[in-house]
């Protein structure tokens, strides 16, 4: 059993290749296994959102390849890519993440709709994903009468919905208080820990790095560390 | 399909503020649309009923030669026959003999030239509306004595009613006519034309002077519906064969059909400006709604929303909102216009003047023909779901990384 879920291979993004190019992602190398709760940090501009929407397929490299899983995502066409994401990819993103005229539980149903689950399924899904984000009184409430650490917690519900491979999110932090941002994070983590759910983040937070088993930290579009921290309970 | 048609309806529903603007875009289309068609319906209705009513009649009939040379000796034998025949062809409502002839008029101070026209009194009402125009005195009995003056032409010769004027002109075959009558009311034309030369009498009179009994210049023919013009105009012709020439108002009068023409032709432009107007109205309320929900769009992609089944969605939502705001248009549309049929659009000054010289009144009133709430309703759907290819054409362009871009 091969483990490593993401391997991109010399990846690079440049933008304005004609003027004046700018690389966004450079000669980039990344290895994810199954299981991992790793933080992309690095200075604003250094490329961790590129990297994370090249990652999850939003996005095509100038150069390089992406392996998810064992299949080639920079070959897909466009709509195998969208059945591709849908499929294997969870995503998070900074907010708005919500449908607004859909309530909690039907904007994490939404996905196993598209995915063509059946109703029970769902049901029974949706019901042990709102458990464990701590919101199960809340499954009626429209987004708009949630707070916004609620509705990042209801974005990783209709992430983990669709029982994707890993997670992808892009400072799903970044809006919240830090109470907020501190539940929503243990959510993540308990996930990752009870049902080796795999993430993959990026933050400015340095108490979200805190957290984080793997530091991988980017600048001007290159890693420049990559750190394994064995117990996160040490100190950093 | 069916949560997607679910999730198209909770968009509408639950988003009423978005919904209301991009269906008024289309509701006030259709009423802007229902009314200028029926408006400009409703003024051609009304001026060729003008026209029509009077004088010349939806259509006459003469007998072939007549309009090239209209003398008394081109004239027709109008009898129970021919008149049962041409009755009992569909669409006409009625027709009614004349005798015109010009001759002169003299009273006792005076002598104009005029043009006599001897009318079956009670039928001529019906299809011309004579009685309407009577504006002093009484009208004419079926084989009355008296005559009807035009008010110009009594002004000219100074008679006024009760007075006597003397006839004199040609009659049949040659003969001489000549004829002593009793004035028993002035009618009045708008047209300065009719409104200074006619004079009415009736047919038994009329026979009597000209020694022509049985005899007519023309039928005029009324209408029931007189959209079937050229079709009735045809089915006469064929009934009565190649002996009798029949023609249209537009035959007769031309340069009035020339000039409704010319009215209809503008409000051809005002229409299809119009259609530019509310074109753009429903286009920029999809513009603004796309807008809007670029972000939106372009997370559903991001996570795994196949494009074509986000085109059904948002599909499914134009259909609704351009269906419901051309019902809702129909539906506010129809007293509006049953209102300004009730109570005509009045115009006044310089054009008011030009239309009363025509002998019209220049009252717009609507026109209630369902062609016109139909073809409209029909248009502004097709615009408005022409239209909708727009956001479908958009999202085929999603890009979710820099449609989420902010
Ligand atoms: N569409 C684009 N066109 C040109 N340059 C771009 C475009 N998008 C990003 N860049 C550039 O690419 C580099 C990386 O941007 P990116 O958004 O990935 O950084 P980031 O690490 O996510 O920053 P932040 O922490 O502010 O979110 C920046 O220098 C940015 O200016
Ligand atoms: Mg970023």
């Amino acid at each position: 059993m091969n483990d490593i879920v993401i391997d991109t291979h010399n990846i690079s993004r440049i933008y304005n290749p004609y003027t004046i190019p700018v690389y966004a992602i450079k000669n980039v190398h990344l290895h994810l296994r199954r299981g991992e709760f790793a933080a992309l940090v690095g200075p604003s501009g250094s490329g961790k959102t590129t990297l994370l929407n090249l990652i999850g397929g939003l996005d095509k490299p100038d150069e390089g390849q992406i392996m998810i899983n064992g299949t080639d995502i920079t070959s897909l066409s466009p709509s195998a890519l969208i059945n591709f994401r849908l499929n294997n990819i969870g995503f998070v993103f900074q907010s708005f993440n919500l449908i607004p005229v859909l309530t909690a539980r039907e904007n994490a149903e939404f996905i196993m709709l598209l995915q063509g689950r059946n109703k029970k399924e769902r049901e029974e899904r949706i019901t042990q994903l709102f458990k464990q984000i701590g919101l199960a009184d809340k499954m009626n409430r429209r987004p708009s009468e949630l707070s916004g650490g609620e509705q990042q917690r209801v974005a990783v519900a209709r992430a983990l919905a669709s029982k994707p491979q890993f997670i992808l999110a892009d400072e799903p932090t970044a809006n919240l208080d830090s109470k907020s941002a501190s539940v929503l994070l243990d959510i993540m983590y308990k996930l990752n820990k009870e049902e080796n759910i795999t993430f993959l983040f990026s933050t400015h937070d340095q108490r979200v790095i805190d957290r984080a088993r793997r530091v991988i930290t980017l600048v001007d579009g290159q890693i420049s560390s990559d750190t394994n921290i064995i117990d996160t309970s040490l100190p950093h | 399909m069916m949560w997607l048609i679910n999730l198209a309806w909770k968009n509408l529903w639950r988003n009423k503020m978005r919904t209301t603007i991009n269906m008024s875009a289309v509701f006030f289309a259709v009423i802007l649309s229902v009314f200028t068609s029926s408006l400009k319906d409703g003024i051609f209705e009304n001026l060729i009923k003008n026209v029509v009513s009077f004088h010349t009649g939806y259509i006459q009939i003469h007998l072939k030669g007549y309009w090239n040379e209209q003398i008394l000796d081109n004239c027709l034998t109008y009898d129970v026959n021919l008149n049962q025949q041409i009755i009992s062809i569909s669409n006409i409502s009625d027709a009614t003999p004349r005798l015109e002839s010009y001759g002169l008029i003299a009273s006792d101070k005076n002598t104009k030239g005029c043009m006599v026209i001897g009318i079956n009194p009670d039928k001529e009402n019906k299809v011309t509306s004579l009685k309407n125009k009577l504006i002093r005195g009484a009208y004419l009995n079926q084989n009355d004595n008296g005559v009807l003056v035009s008010e110009g032409l009594a002004n000219r010769i100074n008679v006024n009613i009760n007075d006597t004027i003397y006839l004199i002109g040609q009659g049949y075959h040659g003969t001489t006519a000549a004829g002593r009558y009793k004035v028993k009311g002035l009618v009045k034309f708008g047209t300065p034309n009719l409104n200074n030369q006619i004079i009415y009498l009736s047919m038994p009179a009329a026979s009597e002077l000209y020694s022509s009994a049985q005899l007519a210049t023309s039928i005029i023919i009324s209408l029931h519906n007189p959209k079937l013009l050229q079709s009735t105009l045809s089915n006469i012709q064929q009934t009565l064969g190649n002996e009798y020439e029949v023609m249209s108002w537009e035959k007769i009068l031309p340069d009035v059909k020339q000039h409704i023409e010319t009215d209809g032709n503008n409000m051809q432009y005002i229409q299809g400006i119009l259609y530019m107007l509310v074109s753009f109205g429903i286009f920029g309320a999809l513009l603004m709604m796309m807008l809007e929900r670029k972000y939106e769009l372009g997370m559903l992609v991001a996570i795994g929303m196949k494009k074509s089944k986000l085109c059904i969605l948002i599909s499914i939502e134009s259909i609704l909102t351009v269906l419901g705001g051309c019902i809702l248009g129909l539906l506010v549309s129809i007293p509006i216009v049953y209102y300004f049929n009730k109570h005509a659009l009045k115009l006044g000054g310089e054009i008011a003047e030009i239309y009363e010289r025509f002998g019209f009144e220049a009252v717009f009133p609507t026109s209630t023909s369902a062609d016109n709430f139909i073809s409209q309703g029909i248009t502004v759907l097709i615009i408005g779901l022409l239209l909708s290819l727009y956001p479908v054409f958009k999202i085929m362009k999603i890009n979710p990384s820099t449609s989420m871009k902010r």
